[in-house]
């Protein structure tokens, strides 16, 4: 599929039109940060983002969502199939969001994740500001080669718009006569995605994410989980600001009748105190060491056992999100990779 | 290009059944027997478990007690913890709730177990899945050696399954030892933990294979015992609990370390786990 160059009048237009068809949700400030939320005016967008508050997955995996709705005649399913476009996604954050596509999909697969998603056409945009902890650089995910429905690039005061998918060329569509991008403007995007590469590092990994599963696999014991971990509050904001974060609790929520209501799923934290208690009281995490080591081996090990790939996309949000400044995976893998100490 | 798969069926969405029967076996256990409501069987084997829904209240994992030989239902034993224990001990016959499942790993009563002297270790609410188990051994008895069953609970009060526990006593070939932490004034049987029990049986250890479900401290113990008694690592399986949410390899509730106790267990054999550092 060719490349679109437009300019920002060509832009506004394209975002106008579409914001007239279906649901649009775009990066928009939010105080002084950023956040996605469903967006009224293409003036409102704000794709020189450094990152939003909150990863995008919350509009696939919603903090709650209703399961199943039940009465005293039974239990039926509720899925959201409602179209959406998810407009201005970073590499990293889209990689996240690929990752998620895998865990639903797998075994038995959740339709009610799978269904929401299958609506959702996602615009990929890459990084014009690097935020203060992003590392995706060093975790091969600053970058989204592949994947995703349209891949935007700036360039100068320019956009390049390629669309990646069926579905990304339906929402490209009205651009059929804008030009096409010229060989030099795609040297201008290799040179983007070359320097993102090099500058989306605020902390540098000193080991190769590939050798991240073998380095914790190593590591059950090392000191560093119990130095940390006496400062972590077990918030669990680190969990809640992750992209590849999806644990989740399952509640009941009943009417004033109380004979109907919905079954919803909320978000949930590993680093919560009570995540691995079982009825009857007995807690199988019980330490704060526990609990924040499994998260850094889940991200890194047992998850890349599981999908061979590594649940850190280096969005560097937990490293902000963390009170007590101890979520920062990249100082824990070097800390690993220099051996106990 | 990632493809995104779509399914049709719900895995979060409970198939109503019937409560059938509804007893109370011990001040803290109930003891319940469901029928799905479509008639069909819930097509488990012995050591699945199945998720329980109460509308309103939520759903919990729920170990079923009865063998897949016994055609009319499916059994549960539930003690009295949490939310959804306790809507359960409102339930009466006619009434209704949801189920999921069966899920997880089986005890290997047509694998590893086929042929061998079995040897059950069980602490307080540990027999409940184990008797699928048992009653499958006793139904298909010519097709397993020496049955051993030892079951130890806090007190005598306690005992679950206590007249059928006679019944298996009086098979051929099976022995069945219970001992209690603490006696009342009535107890005339064995006090002490359930390793106590151990030294009391004699087992061909090359022929014998040990199942263990219990409180999490129990089995530990235990397992140095059978080691005393020369039976292999690979030669038993451990019944381990974990809150298993969804029943589906998705909620991360039940994980040790990188298992997933609702898909890879709730069964497994030792040798699998023995490495597994927050499994035992």
């Amino acid at each position: 599929m060719s490349i679109k160059k437009i300019g920002p009048a060509a832009l506004e237009r394209w975002v106008d039109g579409l914001i007239g068809r279906q649901t649009v949700i775009g990066v928009q400030a939010k105080g002084d940060k950023f956040a996605f939320a469903p967006l009224a005016k293409t003036s409102a967008l704000r794709l020189d983002y450094d990152v939003a508050v909150t990863a995008p997955k919350a509009f696939l995996q919603p903090p709650c969502e209703t399961l199943l709705r039940f009465n005293p005649k039974g239990y039926e399913s509720v899925v959201d199939e409602q179209p959406f476009v998810l407009f201005g996604v970073h590499p990293y954050d889209a990689a996240a969001i690929l990752q998620m596509d895998v865990v639903f999909a797998e075994g038995q697969a959740d339709i009610h994740y799978l269904k929401r998603r299958a609506q959702a056409t996602l615009v990929v945009s890459d990084v014009q500001q690097p935020s203060a902890n992003v590392f995706a650089g060093c975790m091969n995910t600053a970058v989204l080669e592949q994947g995703g429905d349209v891949m935007l690039t700036r360039i100068g005061d320019a956009y390049l718009v390629e669309s990646r998918s069926d579905k990304g060329a339906a929402l490209v569509k009205s651009l059929a006569g804008e030009p096409d991008a010229a060989p030099a403007d795609l040297q201008l995007r290799k040179k983007t995605w070359d320097d993102n590469r090099k500058r989306l590092r605020r902390h540098e990994l000193k080991v190769k994410p590939g050798d991240l599963p073998a380095l914790l696999a190593r590591s059950y014991d090392h000191p560093v989980w119990e130095e940390k971990s006496k400062r972590c509050f077990s918030c669990g904001s680190c969990n809640l600001v992750c992209p590849t974060c999806y644990c989740f609790n399952v509640r009941d929520d009943v009417r004033w009748d109380l004979q109907s209501g919905e079954r919803v799923r909320t978000w949930d934290g590993c680093m919560l105190a009570e995540f691995a208690l079982v009825a009857g009281g007995h807690n199988f995490r019980k330490k704060k060491p526990e609990r924040y080591r499994h998260r850094y081996l889940r991200k890194g090990q047992y998850l890349f056992e599981q999908h061979r790939q590594i649940a850190c996309v280096g969005c560097g949000r937990c490293i902000g999100a963390c009170v007590t400044k101890i979520a920062n995976p990249v100082e824990i893998y070097n800390r690993l990779a220099e051996g106990p100490r | 290009m990632s493809q995104i798969l779509t399914a049709e069926k719900d895995i979060y969405l409970p198939e109503p059944a019937d409560v059938v029967r509804a007893e109370p076996m011990t001040k803290m256990e109930m003891f319940f027997e469901f029928k799905l409501s479509s008639g069909r069987p819930l097509g488990h084997m012995p050591g699945q478990f199945a998720e329980v829904a109460i509308p309103g209240i939520g759903e919990a994992p729920i170990s079923i007690s009865s063998s897949p030989t016994y055609r009319s239902g499916f059994q549960m034993v539930v003690r009295n913890v949490g939310n959804v224990s306790a809507a359960m001990h409102r339930l009466a016959p006619g009434k209704k709730v949801g189920i999921r499942g069966p899920f997880g790993t089986q005890f290997p009563v047509d694998g590893a177990m086929k042929g061998q002297d079995l040897l059950f270790v069980c602490g307080g609410i540990g027999l409940v899945p184990v008797r699928s188990a048992i009653d499958y051994v006793l139904h298909h008895r010519k097709d397993y050696g020496r049955v051993t069953i030892l079951f130890g609970t806090k007190s005598p009060a306690e005992r679950l399954f206590v007249e059928e526990a006679k019944q298996w006593a009086a098979q051929p070939d099976t022995t069945f030892l219970e001992t209690v932490d603490r006696g009342d004034e009535h107890w005339k049987g064995s006090v002490g933990v359930i390793t106590t029990l151990m030294p009391k049986v004699k087992v061909d250890p090359a022929r014998t294979v040990a199942v263990i479900c219990g409180p999490p401290i129990m089995y530990k113990f235990v397992i140095l015992e059978l080691d005393k008694m020369g039976i292999g690592k690979d030669r038993i399986f451990v019944s381990l609990e974990r809150h298993m949410k969804c029943g589906v390899g998705k909620c991360g509730h039940c994980q040790i370390n990188g298992l997933y106790v609702c898909q890879d267990g709730p069964v497994f054999r030792y040798t699998d786990v023995a490495e597994v550092r927050e499994a035992i």
